[in-house]
């Protein structure tokens, strides 16, 4: 909970600090702080919605810091048992049916994640936006019945995956609600919509996240995180390529 | 009168030797062209329908939509009902079902780490049924050019040229990196026991080739099938009675709305072959039509030419009181046995020509480097029973309608004049 005021207050200092003009620096930062923990474990599921009807694969995930996590999938029985590993900017994934793991690169990085509306360079891409985009403030607007920041982030490097994002941040509780993205010629590539926060361990998370690729025309994909917990103590050995073949 | 005429024609080569060269030349060169025309478009027409389309096609709605993306979350569930079917309602065709994917061919090292992996293009088909006419129709005996084809489950055959890149041993363990009917990405291993060749550039880059069965254990198609082919039992394209087929299978479904309903197509109707096919009709057209105007054109002049130097005879025979219709059609009568001849040998040297390059054919692999097109490395021309006519008509034709025209002057000589201009 200190956390989270702490943030606020930060946000109010910066306003203050501008003449009450919201800064996109000062959101996208402590939007950014918002997300950060030392190590995460959580249970989740992706409800995906297909042309054909739906499928739910459920998955647990060991994080640290930014840029290590460990995933393996729990269900249903054709995926149990594969795991992903990601170290920094490589993707590993383990297949137990061919006993082989599969380092993904290149164009396999677009490739759909278990058949959902997110791709394998989303999950590597890295959560800290501020890094990575140069925000702007475009207005306010209301979403979930929050009020909320709407920022324009132009993208600081030519290789990033999305070239611009447009972000709808809760102004109290520093949550991306809804999220566009964008190619550079400016066409509408992915679409976030969260559903549900939750707030836990004193932050406010998305708990229930419906991800759509705009160029598919399945239903979306509904992320929602079953449990979580925060500062979990995790074995060294999860963040290694031994645990792909455990 | 006709010996007279021939005796005429070889005593002065200057009235035979340049029509009978011009119809010689415009009869070989219609007849290579024709056949090669009907040459090219037969190899267009057998290597889609071998290799894609088939002679008819049936998907669902959605796959159709999206056909070139290869779309299986789109393909047809209950494939083997649908395909029993088919079999009752059109027994005159053969059916198969295929599966086609993406992927990418991974090849481990000792320690199962990539050794070496390039994007393939897969087809699945019955391979392990030996009643399916799936080998001979993608000529699989002839196409193999080492080891052998798969006899077990597991087993896959990959292009020889896709063997080479990856330094590939028979024997060896390839992994397809895949994606299943679901979207997950799947991986499955397979033995490589041959290597194929087809002669078409398209698929020799990088196709591999995998039983149905094993396919639709890896991409988790459960009695799925991308498409069901149909395949003539003579073996070869009709328009009609494809379209016929096409028709009445879409009659019989009906237009419901679900976009998971299966719908069939010919050949034609698919893969974009109807242009080209018009094309290439319009094109033998256009041939014959510019054979016929410009050798007429040239017989026309030839004619003229030879009415110049024969003024002195026509006025000679004219002054004797033959009359003008008798040397008008002696004329007539001498361009009949130029065309004949030179439309005789004309589609001999054709026939000859056409039959060696459907013998031999061409080799334009070079140029099709980035083809995406299923059309074969070496194109062949095609003697039909329509090349032993369609130089030799048009060689008549132009020959009697050059002197016909020419001819005309004949009528216009003043018998009153003639013998000034004799004495001239």
């Amino acid at each position: 909970m200190k956390h989270r005021w702490w943030l606020v207050v930060a946000l109010g200092w910066a306003m203050a600090a501008s003449g009450a003009a919201p800064d996109g620096d000062a959101i996208l930062a402590a939007v950014d702080r918002n997300i950060g923990s030392d190590t995460k474990v959580s249970t989740a599921r992706m409800v995906i919605e297909g042309r054909r009807g739906s499928r739910t694969v459920l998955f647990k995930s060991w994080i640290r810091g930014m840029d290590e996590s460990s995933t393996e999938y729990l269900d249903p029985p054709r995926e149990r048992g594969v795991k992903m590993l990601k170290l920094g900017d490589q993707l590993w994934a383990y297949y137990p049916a061919t006993d082989r793991t599969i380092k993904i690169s290149g164009h396999m990085l677009r490739q759909s994640v278990m058949g959902s509306d997110l791709s394998y360079e989303d999950l590597m891409e890295d959560p800290l936006l501020s890094g990575l985009y140069d925000p702007e403030v475009e207005g306010e607007d209301v979403v979930l019945e929050r009020p909320c920041w709407v920022l324009h982030l132009t993208a600081k490097r030519d290789d990033l995956a999305y070239d611009s994002r447009k972000l709808w941040v809760d102004k109290e509780r520093l949550v991306i609600l809804r999220e566009h993205r964008f190619a550079k010629s400016g066409k509408l590539l992915k679409t976030t919509d969260v559903m549900e926060v939750a707030e836990i361990d004193g932050r406010w998370i998305g708990k229930s996240v419906e991800f759509k690729d705009a160029l598919k025309s399945g239903g979306g994909t509904r992320f929602v995180i079953d449990t979580i917990e925060f500062d979990a103590v995790i074995p060294e050995h999860m963040f290694t390529k031994a645990v792909l073949r455990k | 009168m006709i010996r007279f005429l021939i005796k005429g024609l070889l005593r002065d080569r200057s009235r035979s030797l340049f029509p009978t060269l011009t119809v010689i030349a415009g009869t070989t060169l219609t007849v290579v062209m024709y056949s090669w025309i009907r040459g090219t478009e037969a190899d267009i027409i057998r290597a889609n329908a071998n290799f894609n389309t088939g002679h008819v096609r049936v998907m669902t709605r959605a796959y159709t939509a999206e056909v070139d993306r290869t779309p299986n979350d789109l393909a047809l569930l209950g494939a083997g009902e649908l395909r029993g079917e088919l079999e009752q309602r059109f027994p005159n065709f053969d059916w198969v079902s295929r599966i086609r994917f993406g992927g990418l061919l991974d090849i481990p090292d000792a320690d199962g780490e990539t050794r070496a992996q390039a994007p393939v293009t897969g087809l699945a088909i019955a391979l392990l049924d030996e009643s399916s006419i799936e080998r001979e129709i993608l000529n699989l005996d002839n196409a193999l050019v080492r080891g052998r084809l798969p006899s077990a489950p597991g087993e896959i055959v990959v292009s020889d040229e896709l063997s080479t890149r990856l330094e590939l041993e028979l024997g060896e363990t390839a992994t397809l990196i895949s994606s299943t009917m679901y979207g997950s990405m799947a991986t499955t291993n397979f033995t490589v026991v041959g290597t194929v060749e087809f002669g078409v550039t398209a698929l020799d880059r990088g196709a591999i080739l995998a039983d149905l069965e094993d396919v639709r254990f890896a991409l988790d198609m459960d009695d799925a099938a991308g498409e069901i082919l149909g395949f003539l039992e003579s073996g070869i394209y009709d328009e009609a009675r494809t379209s016929a087929a096409a028709d009445e299978f879409n009659a019989w479904i009906g237009d419901g709305g679900d976009e998971f309903a299966p719908v069939m197509g010919n050949l034609r109707r698919q893969s974009g072959l109807a242009t080209t096919l018009d094309l290439a009709g319009a094109v033998s057209l256009a041939l014959i039509t510019i054979f016929v105007v410009v050798m007429s054109i040239v017989l026309w002049n030839a004619g003229l030419i030879g009415a110049l130097r024969r003024y002195g005879e026509m006025g000679l025979r004219l002054a004797l009181g033959e009359p003008k219709g008798h040397i008008y059609r002696a004329l007539i009568l001498e361009s009949v046995t130029i065309g004949l001849l030179g439309s005789v040998i004309g589609t001999g040297i054709g026939i000859a020509c056409a039959w060696y390059l459907q013998e031999k054919g061409v080799n334009i692999e070079p140029f099709l480097k980035n083809a995406s097109m299923m059309i074969f490395n070496v194109m062949r021309a095609r003697v039909t029973t329509t090349s032993l006519f369609i130089g030799f008509v048009p060689g008549m034709l132009a020959t009697i309608l050059g002197t016909s025209i020419s001819g005309l002057g004949i009528y216009r000589r003043q018998t009153s004049q003639l013998t000034k201009e004799l004495e001239a």
